[in-house]
This record gives C-alpha cells, structure tokens and sequence, in this order.
C-alpha cells in the first residue's frame, strides 16, 4: 500500500514536471515565431479584435463601477477627517497601482482566457489542429502564437482603458454627485501620481499578468483532452490557475515594487 | 512522373513499411508490420476497431514516430525527417478525417482556399479558380459560401475531400470516409474517390471497416489485427482467405478468434464472488 502511494506520487510528481515542460516548450515556439511578417500581422490584427476589442465592454463597464465605488466608499472616510479632497490621489493610486492591472486581469480570464482556451481546445477535439498539420501548416504558428500575442499587446491597453474609466466613474460620483471641489480632486491627483512609480509600474504589471493569462490559456487549449469533458476541465483550469497566478504575482509584483515605499 | 514507373516493381510503390514497430505506452499496437502501397491503387486497410486503423495513417503522415521501423512515402523515410522536410512531405500527401476536419469559423470556399493560401502566391483569380474547381469535382460549387456547421456529414466529408485535393497531392489518405453515412451519400463517396483515383491519377489509401464498399473500391486489402497484417492480396483473394480471423471480419460473425466476451475471470465464480474472498 505504501509502495503504491510511492508510486502514485512519483507519477503525479513527474507529470507536473511533463506538463511545465511542455508548456514552456509552447511558450518558446509561440514567442520565437516569425514568419511571413504580412500575413502574421493579419492573423494577430484578427485576433487582437478577437480578444482585445471584445472584451472592451466588460472591461469599461467594470471599470466605470469600480471607480465609482471607489468615490463613495472613500468620500465617506475621508470627509470624516476633513480630507475629501484627497479623493481624486486615493482613486487614482488603488486604480494605477492595484485594481487596475489586477481586477481587469481577473475580468480578462474569464472573457478572453476561457474563450481561447475553449476555441483551441475545441479545434483540437474536432481533429482540425491535425488537419492543418496535415496540410503542412504548423498550428502552433498559425493557431496558437497569434492568439498568445494578441492577449500579450491586448492586456496593458485594457488596463489603460480599465484605469481611465475608474477614474472618470470616480470623478463622476466624487465631484459630479457628492460636490467635492473639481480643482482639488485633479490638481491633487496630479501632484501625488508619480509617473513612474505608479503608472509605468501598474502597466509592468498588467503586461506581466498578459503574459501569463495568454499562456496558461494556449497550453491549456493546446494540452487540452480531446473530449468535450476535456474541454470544459481545461475551460475551467485556465480561469482558475490564471487567476490565483494572477493574485500570486500581484503580491509578489507589488513587494518589489512598493515594498520600499515606506 | 507521379505513377506509373515502369522500373519494376519494388520503385512502382508510393509507400513501402517495413518492419514497423509502434507502442502506445505499454500497449503493442504494431509489431513488426511491412506492406507496400503501389502508385495509382486504391487500398483499403481493414481490420476491427481499436487495432489502429487510423493511427497507421498517423504514421504515415508523421504525426506519430514509430520505436522502430522505417516508412518510406516516395523516397523519404517520414521517421527521419526533419520537421521542415516533414511538412515539405506532407504537401504531397491529402488526408480526409473522419469528421471532415472543416475549419468551423471559414466558409466552405475559404476551407478549400486554405492550403492554396498557405503554401502557394497565386492571385485571388486563379485561386478562386481553382477552389471552384475542386468544389466541382465534389458536386459542391453551390455551396461555396455556406458554413461548415450548415453542412451535412456527408457534404462536410466532400468539402474536406475538395481542400484535400486542392494542392494536387500524390496521394490522399480516408479514415473512415464511409462511416456514419446515410446509402446515397456512401454511394457518392465510393464513386467519388474512384473517380478522384482515375482522373487525378492518385495513391488512395481508405481505412474502413465497411466490407461491401471496400470490396466494391478496392485494388488491394489489407486485413490488420492484433498488431500484424493477416490477409493481403486482391478483394477476391481476401475474401477466399482460409484463416478465421479473415473469414469472421469479411463475414461479420459475433464470435470467433475475435472474441464476444471481453477478457474476465471465470463467470460462475464471478457470480459466486469467490474471487474476492
């Protein structure tokens, strides 16, 4: 019986490592894959539309709610102590910093990360990745390197789009709704968001968590069972891995970041 | 220069397999098989399901390597090659899978267009030429701009069989083409892939396991099972082969070599469970 759980774990064990091999080998093949410049832009143009502009509505409107909340739970605090007008820098900064790159990363899993999963994955059960091979055209280059691009360039610009969105909700509800002082709620953002510290940073971030979203969403539509029950477990496993890598790397991101700022 | 070779008869084989073992994990699938496919034939590999009918065809176009033997599809031996020379091969080559393998977001034009687009700089005229070609040797040039998902089985295999044509291939390899299919679009698939072979001068290698339509089409059969070739020769030949095996397939007998009952323990002592005292 002892043997027999040995066995098991080593066979688990070995797996795992199988599969990180596999899937770093999928990254290497997708980042390193350049041919026909011409047709490559189209085919990542394509699916820049596919996945990026797509989930520009989910991205807007959880951004704009997300900034207006935001308004008013800070609105709220700070008038208690006199400080409203430190509205404008407390949205901006959790927006820039860590709401931004982070919630729009959760959102852009379940739109965009289930979808590619699913469509790969999906491809591969109805035999149409072996079909391409067939006709001597790599999958990996034509399926699963535009896709992991297009979510990689995608990512930062959806954060961008998250983040100005927020601030506009928060702006609306703060100044527009609870009468904070217009001049005080931008002249104060803009003395207290540093450029690099907190805008360049909150975009390494999302560019980060694009990366990692793409990836774990191609290798697992790639690696993905055949079967429609393989499909909807590997459908599932992308959200699920992606966003607790997500929140992962978050702390980690932010400890290395911010961890000075004292 | 495609067929008919008139050098003798070992160069007037497209695809000679010798000695090829392969193993699936710890499963056996072939062990020590050799066949020689001719040039222009029609040959159809039989056998019961799960002895890898279809994975033969994997072999063949590379999409599986073998622990040992060699595949030689016109001169190249596929184990061995590169993956660039690999798919330089494969351009050779047509497959039809079982499902048709359409691409399910391109129309049916697009679907045949695909591999003209991929691998040849023809203009759009001569493409769509083309592409109308083919579509018309399969009956199809009417439904050039509907979806895979607005097709039926049978006219998604014959969009399938026109994009496999489009390069002009060799040879074309059919899993299963007549599986799951109503008589009349099986009749049409017969008289289709006789005619492709006729008129295009091709290799047709058919995996199927329809006895009738395989007799019917056939220049050459081979029998698999158990990981061997049991039977080969002519429709007649095979159907006059004496061993059992051959005879329970071609004659679809429930029980014999092959057997009804899935390996189990003795049946009495099952039901008594004194297997697990």
């Amino acid at each position: 019986m002892l043997k027999e759980n040995f066995r098991q774990l080593g066979e688990n064990v070995l797996s795992v490592q199988a599969s990180f091999g596999r899937a770093g080998l999928l990254l290497l093949q997708s980042i390193f894959t350049i041919p026909r410049p011409l047709k490559a832009a189209r085919l990542l143009i394509d699916q820049i539309f596919q996945i990026g502009v797509l989930s520009l509505l989910i991205i807007g409107v959880a951004g704009m709610f997300i900034g207006m909340v935001l308004g008013l739970q800070g609105y709220t605090i700070l008038v208690k102590f006199g400080a409203d007008s430190a509205l404008g820098p407390m949205i901006a900064l959790s927006l820039l910093r860590e709401l931004g790159p982070v919630v729009a990363a959760l959102l852009f899993a379940g739109r965009a990360g289930s979808a590619i999963t699913a469509e790969i994955g999906l491809m591969k059960a109805t035999e149409q990745l072996s079909s391409m091979e067939m006709m001597a055209v790599n999958p990996v280059h034509r399926i699963v390197a535009p896709r992991f691009w297009a979510g990689v360039i995608s990512m930062p610009l959806l954060a961008i789009i998250f983040n100005a969105l927020g601030i506009l909700g928060g702006y609306l509800v703060g100044v527009e709704w609870l009468g904070v002082d217009s001049g005080g709620f931008w002249s104060s953002m803009q003395a207290n968001v540093d450029w690099y510290q907190d805008i360049f940073n909150g975009l390494i971030k999302s560019l980060i968590f694009g990366i990692v979203i793409s990836w774990i969403s191609v290798y697992k539509g790639y690696d993905s069972e055949p079967t429609s029950a393989g499909i909807s477990l590997a459908t599932t496993q992308t959200v699920v891995y992606s966003s607790l890598a997500v929140l992962g790397l978050d702390f980690i991101l932010t400890a290395l970041m911010f961890g000075d700022l004292h | 220069m495609q067929h008919q070779n008139t050098a003798g008869e070992t160069t007037n084989n497209l695809i000679e397999i010798r000695d090829l073992h392969f193993k699936r994990g710890d499963r056996v699938i072939y062990k020590n098989i050799s066949m020689d496919i001719p040039r222009g034939k029609i040959t159809v590999i039989m056998g019961p399901s799960g002895t890898g009918k279809t994975t033969l065809l994997r072999l063949i176009g590379g999409q599986l390597r073998p622990q040992s033997g060699t595949v030689i599809v016109d001169g190249d031996n596929i184990p061995t090659l590169s993956t660039d020379k690999l798919f330089q091969v494969r351009k050779k080559m047509g497959m039809l899978f079982q499902s048709g393998a359409l691409f399910s977001t391109l129309s049916v034009f697009e679907n045949v267009a695909f591999p003209l687009r991929e691998h040849t700089h023809l203009s759009n005229e001569i493409i769509r030429n083309i592409v109308l070609m083919k579509l018309q040797a399969v009956g199809l040039r009417g439904a050039r701009d509907l979806m895979p998902s607005e097709l039926s089985g049978g006219m998604a295999r014959r969009v399938a069989l026109a994009r496999a044509i489009a390069l002009d291939p060799l040879m074309i390899m059919y899993d299963e083409p007549f599986a799951g299919q109503d008589p009349i679009s099986m009749g049409v698939l017969v008289e289709l892939i006789n005619q492709l072979n006729k008129t295009l001068g091709l290799t047709s290698i058919i995996v199927s396991h329809d006895v009738q339509e395989a007799i019917s089409i056939a220049d050459q059969i081979f029998i698999i099972a158990d990981g061997t070739v049991i039977a080969a020769g002519s429709p007649d030949e095979v159907l006059k082969d004496p061993t059992a095996t051959v005879q329970q397939f071609m004659k679809g007998l429930p029980d014999g070599p092959v057997p009804f009952h899935y390996p189990a323990p003795d049946y009495e002592k099952d039901l008594m469970g004194e297997l697990h005292a």
